[in-house]
Parts: C-alpha cells; sequence; structure tokens
C-alpha cells in the first residue's frame, strides 16, 4: 500500500483537479481529502456519506457571571487578549474567538467561576463514491485545530486501507506549510507539489518543498498552465533539476478543465483525448516511480 | 481605516488586489502581508527593506535542580507540551502555545521561560508605500503569533490594507479581526463558489461588513453573481479572465503598471469601499 500526497503550497493551482484525475485513473484505492479547511474534493467525488462523526477538540472557558467576584486576576494572567472587562457590570468576559482554551484562566480563579467547555469543531466522514471508499471533513468556522482533524482523517483512511487491502492512499492536500500540512506529510511515501508558472507560484513551491524536505518525504513535481509562462515554467523544471525533483508532467492551460470542475466531473471522464493522455501518462509516472524505489 | 483582503482560499487573486489597490493608494497607506506561511506581496512589490525582526514565542525551560518531578506542570498544561517520564522532564516546544500555566504552578520556581524563534517581520517601502512582510520559520506549526506581530506595525491614521491568508480557521480570523471592511476575492467556478460560501460564514461571524471581486468572471458561470445577489452582497469589482494580466501577474509586476486602465478601476474600487465601510 503506498501513500501518495498531492500538495501545492497555496491553493488553486490545480491540485484537486489532479487528485480528482488520479481517483479516476488509479485502481483499488482510498481517497482523502486533508483540505479541511476549504474542502473542493467532494464537489467532484459527490460523495454518499456512510458515516458521520463528531470532531470534538480544544475547549473554551466561560465566566460564570454570578461567580466572578471582579479580582481580574484572569485578564492579567491570560496571554491571548481574550478576556475583557464588561464596563456596564464590571464583570470579565471571555472573547470566544481569541481564546486559545489553554486553561490557565480556569485554573487560576479564586472564585472557581471559569468553566472550560469542549468545543464542537467540525466533523468528518466516510462516504461512498464511484472511485470507491472517501475519507473526508468539515471543520466549522472559526475553529482551530486543523492539523488535529487531518490526523484524525488520515487515521481512519488508513485504518479502512488495512482493512480493504488497498493499493493506493491518494490524499488532497491542504494549502500552506503550516500544522494541517504538517500532518498531512505523515505516513506519506511520496508528496506531489503541483506549481504554476508564476513568480508567486515558484515562491510557494520552493517553500513547501523546503517543508517536505524538513519532514523526509519524498517530493515530484507536477507544473499546471505551463504554457502561460514558459520561462517561468523553465524556472521550474531548473531548480527541481537542481533539487533533484522529477519533474513528471507538464498540464496545458485549457479551458475544458474548468468545464469539468464545473459539471463535477473529472478531467478523465469529461476529457479530450489530449488531457486524457497528459494526466494518464503523468500517473504512470507517479505508479513508475514506486517501482524504481 | 483597515481593509483586509481574503479570500477562502489561495490562488483566486487575493494579492493582486491587495497590492494593485495598495500601491495605487500609494501615500500615506500601508500592506501588511498577513499570508505568513507564503507571503507573496513582496516579489510583486520589491520594497527595500529597511527593518528586520526576528519573532519569538515564549516556551517553558525547567530547571533540574529545583524539579521534584511532582508533575504539576504536566497537570496543568493544555496541550500536551511538557512531561514527566520517570526521572526525566521534558518539553516539546512544537506543541506549546506559551500560555505560562506551567510556569505559574509549578510549586517549586522551577520553571522559567526563554524565546524560540518561530519567524521573522520585516518592514519596507517601495515609492510610497510601507510593507509589512510576517513570515514563518519552515517547519513551525503556529502562524497566529507572527501575524499579531505583524498587526502590531498598523498605523492609526494610515490606510491599512491587509492580505489575509486563505481558509477559514485561526490565521484567518487573526488576520482579518479588528477590519472596518473586508473584500473577499472569489472566481465564479463551483470551487471557487463554495470557498466563498465559507469566508462569507467567517466574516458574519466577526461582524465585519464586506463585499466581493470576482476575478476571472468570463471563465465560470454565473452561480456565484446569483448568490450575491441572493445573500444581499456587493459585488465590488469584476475582472475578466485576460492572457494579457496572466501574464503581467505570472512575471510579478503590478496590473496597474502595465495596463493603466486599471489604475483608475482600483481607484474606484477604493471609492467604493470607503462609503460602504463608513455604513
Ligand atoms: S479570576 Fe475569576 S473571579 Fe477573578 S475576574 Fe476572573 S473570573 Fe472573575
Ligand atoms: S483559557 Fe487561556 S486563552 Fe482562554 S481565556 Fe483562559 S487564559 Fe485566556
Ligand atoms: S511542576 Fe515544577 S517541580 Fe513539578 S514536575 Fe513540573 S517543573 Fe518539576
Ligand atoms: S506554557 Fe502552556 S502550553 Fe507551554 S508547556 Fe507550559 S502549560 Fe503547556
Amino acid at each position: 500500500m503506498k501513500q501518495i500526497l498531492i500538495i501545492s503550497g497555496k491553493g488553486g493551482t490545480g491540485k484537486t483537479v489532479v487528485t480528482a484525475a488520479f481517483a479516476s485513473l488509479a485502481e483499488n484505492k482510498i481517497l482523502v481529502d486533508c483540505d479541511v479547511d476549504a474542502a473542493n474534493l467532494h464537489l467532484i467525488l459527490n460523495p454518499e456519506s456512510q458515516e458521520v462523526h463528531e470532531f470534538r477538540s480544544g475547549k473554551t472557558a466561560f465566566i460564570s457571571k454570578d461567580q466572578c467576584c471582579s479580582c481580574g486576576l484572569c485578564q492579567s494572567l491570560c496571554r491571548f487578549e481574550a478576556i475583557k472587562k464588561d464596563t456596564l457590570s464590571d464583570k470579565f468576559l471571555i472573547d470566544s474567538v481569541s481564546c486559545e482554551g489553554c486553561g490557565f484562566c480556569a485554573l487560576a480563579c479564586p472564585s472557581g467561576a471559569i468553566e472550560m467547555k469542549e468545543n464542537l469543531s467540525g466533523q468528518w466522514f466516510v462516504s461512498n463514491t464511484r472511485f470507491g471508499l472517501f475519507v473526508h471533513a468539515k471543520l466549522g468556522i472559526a475553529e482551530e485545530n486543523s492539523g488535529k482533524l487531518v490526523a484524525t482523517v488520515k487515521q481512519k483512511a488508513k485504518e479502512l486501507a488495512k482493512k480493504n487491502n488497498v493499493d493506493w492512499i491518494i490524499v488532497d492536500g491542504s494549502p500552506g506549510i503550516g500544522c494541517p500540512v504538517i500532518a498531512s506529510l505523515s505516513d506519506v511515501d511520496c508528496a506531489i507539489i503541483v506549481s504554476e508558472p508564476t513568480v508567486s507560484g515558484i515562491h510557494d513551491a520552493k517553500r513547501v518543498m523546503e517543508v517536505a524536505d524538513h519532514f523526509k518525504v519524498p517530493v515530484k513535481m507536477i507544473i499546471n498552465k505551463f504554457d502561460l509562462n514558459e520561462d517561468m515554467t523553465k524556472k521550474i523544471e531548473m531548480f527541481s533539476l537542481e533539487s533533484n525533483i522529477e519533474v513528471i508532467g507538464k498540464i496545458p492551460f485549457d479551458k475544458r478543465i474548468v468545464e469539468s470542475v464545473s459539471q463535477g466531473k473529472t478531467v478523465i471522464e469529461n476529457g479530450n483525448q489530449d488531457l486524457i493522455k497528459c494526466f494518464s501518462e503523468i500517473w504512470e509516472r507517479v505508479k513508475k516511480g514506486f517501482f524504481a524505489l | 481605516m483597515i481593509v483586509s483582503i481574503a479570500s477562502g482560499k489561495g490562488g483566486t487573486g487575493k494579492t493582486t488586489v491587495a497590492t494593485n489597490l495598495a500601491s495605487v493608494l500609494g501615500i500615506s497607506c500601508q500592506l501588511l502581508d498577513c499570508d505568513v506561511e507564503e507571503p507573496n506581496a513582496h516579489l510583486f512589490l520589491d520594497p527595500v527593506i529597511n527593518q528586520e525582526n526576528k519573532v519569538f514565542t515564549l516556551v517553558p525551560k525547567v530547571d533540574a535542580e529545583k524539579c521534584k518531578l511532582c508533575g504539576r506542570c504536566q497537570e496543568v498544561c493544555a496541550y500536551n507540551a511538557i512531561a514527566v517520564f520517570g526521572k526525566k522532564h521534558l518539553v516539546f516546544s512544537a506543541l506549546c502555545h506559551g500560555c505560562g500555566a506551567c510556569q505559574y504552578f509549578c510549586p517549586h520556581k522551577a520553571i522559567s521561560e526563554e524565546k524560540k524563534e518561530i519567524g521573522i517581520v520585516q518592514k519596507g517601502t517601495k515609492n510610497h508605500l510601507e510593507i509589512i512582510t510576517g513570515k514563518m520559520k519552515i517547519g513551525e506549526a503556529m502562524a497566529p503569533p507572527v501575524i499579531r506581530e505583524v498587526k502590531k506595525y498598523i498605523k492609526k491614521d494610515f490606510i491599512t490594507i491587509i492580505d489575509a491568508p486563505p481558509g477559514t480557521s485561526c490565521p484567518v480570523i487573526e488576520s482579518v479581526k479588528g477590519s472596518d471592511y473586508s473584500v473577499l476575492v472569489t472566481e465564479p467556478t463551483p470551487f471557487g463558489l463554495n470557498d466563498l460560501k465559507l469566508g462569507v460564514e467567517v466574516l458574519r461571524k466577526l461582524k465585519i461588513p464586506f463585499g466581493v471581486i470576482i476575478n476571472r468572471f468570463d471563465l465560470g458561470n454565473d452561480k456565484t453573481i446569483q448568490y450575491c445577489e441572493n445573500q444581499d452582497i456587493d459585488i465590488l469589482m469584476k475582472i475578466p479572465f485576460d492572457r494579457e494580466i496572466a501574464r503581467v501577474y505570472s512575471k510579478g509586476s503590478l496590473i496597474i503598471d502595465e495596463i493603466p486602465s486599471y489604475r483608475q478601476k482600483f481607484l474606484e474600487l477604493w471609492e467604493s469601499i470607503k462609503i460602504k465601510a463608513r455604513k
């Protein structure tokens, strides 16, 4: 069983389009969406959920007005500026958006006025799709701990993969280089970076490359919309070569790719022969990469 | 006045809007790049950097001589960042949020705090524009402290444009909090619309007034426009898909410099933001 992760440094480079194409091409696989912040893969896979689980994580402080004697200790201890004084009642209040849930205030309050309540921060699902099982999640708005939700989703996918004896776990990663990406990278056999030939695209690709390198995950590169700026495309090819990273494909800018997304189809399902050929070759190179290992 | 530029997801043109808008305003304007995981604004503006400060968080440091291995610190830490294993004391600094609880509650005064570098903030200028960029260190997981540091540079009498990170969780909230107005940049595709709805939820939750810019509006369908109309959301600007814009963007230049008609369009955008923000 091999686990591959599609990442991009930043959203919008075509990561989900590539993941969906792989979903069409790979046999005997499980699909995972780790972009729990702004999940999109479900728009193409059209999942029917079999299991829905609540994701609880972290806590938020609540002050009981009746018990608070307005000593102000909690406010002076909270390092996240989450405690404010209500000028009308002279009582203290928690700004739940700023509260990091450390619980310092609750432990320190001399009147026992502060309670830590668990957050319902999201949901995660196991679903059926026309391409097989799909594990995905939805993080609640303004909730933190997406890293932990990513870890939960990946853990579940791994269990299911073992149980069903699948060959591939294909993971749509999260954008950025912070906690959700770090969580996405764990246990991965190969990370595929989808980059685009723009100044910022190159910058982001390099940064996420460093992260993968930091966690010792092997990397391959795909250049999307390569024909929008061929000079920049050459630059990506150059630095990939220098860093010993194989460029496994170049995808042209093609309106039909946007079209396929709009119809909720993968490029393979919708595509014309050129696009099918382009993505199939990329998938073949991914497979070959593992035989070479 | 603080105006943040956000989007459910990256790649919709958020940085394009932020950099062009800030540049067209120029004097008494500052641009804060709060996308500290992947700061990009400086790539388009190429500022002269004249100040650089490291960003630190505090992590506990245990004095083994004084520590009685009582385990109280482990008990009070909500993030499992400090632990006693047999006769050993361990701090997992990557998990630590720097809340200070362990130090406060250690009965033997064995804990002090030390600084740990998690990123940098750079201050620079380009023409009359002041540019503040936050950059998180590779391998670090916590963006909000770096963002908070960037936001300390906000000047009261200036126009502050904030380039926010993508997504809907902690880093975005930290960036847009305190804005007088927000602009959500989106694309008229099913992905774009899905992300836009999430962005709208965030801003409504934070009670920040906002409007929408539709980028590459001729490339997708009109469901996004319908959604905005149904939800009574202002559409501030529509930017067409244009190979010329894509080319200018790809080489890291500003649209207002290379396609002069956009100067006027961004100035008009600012006028409508000013009116709407006051309402
Ligand atoms: S520490 Fe407790 S009693 Fe004191 S102000 Fe805070 S909530 Fe009120
Ligand atoms: S739990 Fe921590 S962050 Fe939240 S209010 Fe209390 S001290 Fe502040
Ligand atoms: S609370 Fe203080 S004395 Fe107790 S184990 Fe922690 S560091 Fe050691
Ligand atoms: S400072 Fe807070 S988060 Fe860090 S180890 Fe101490 S109790 Fe845990």
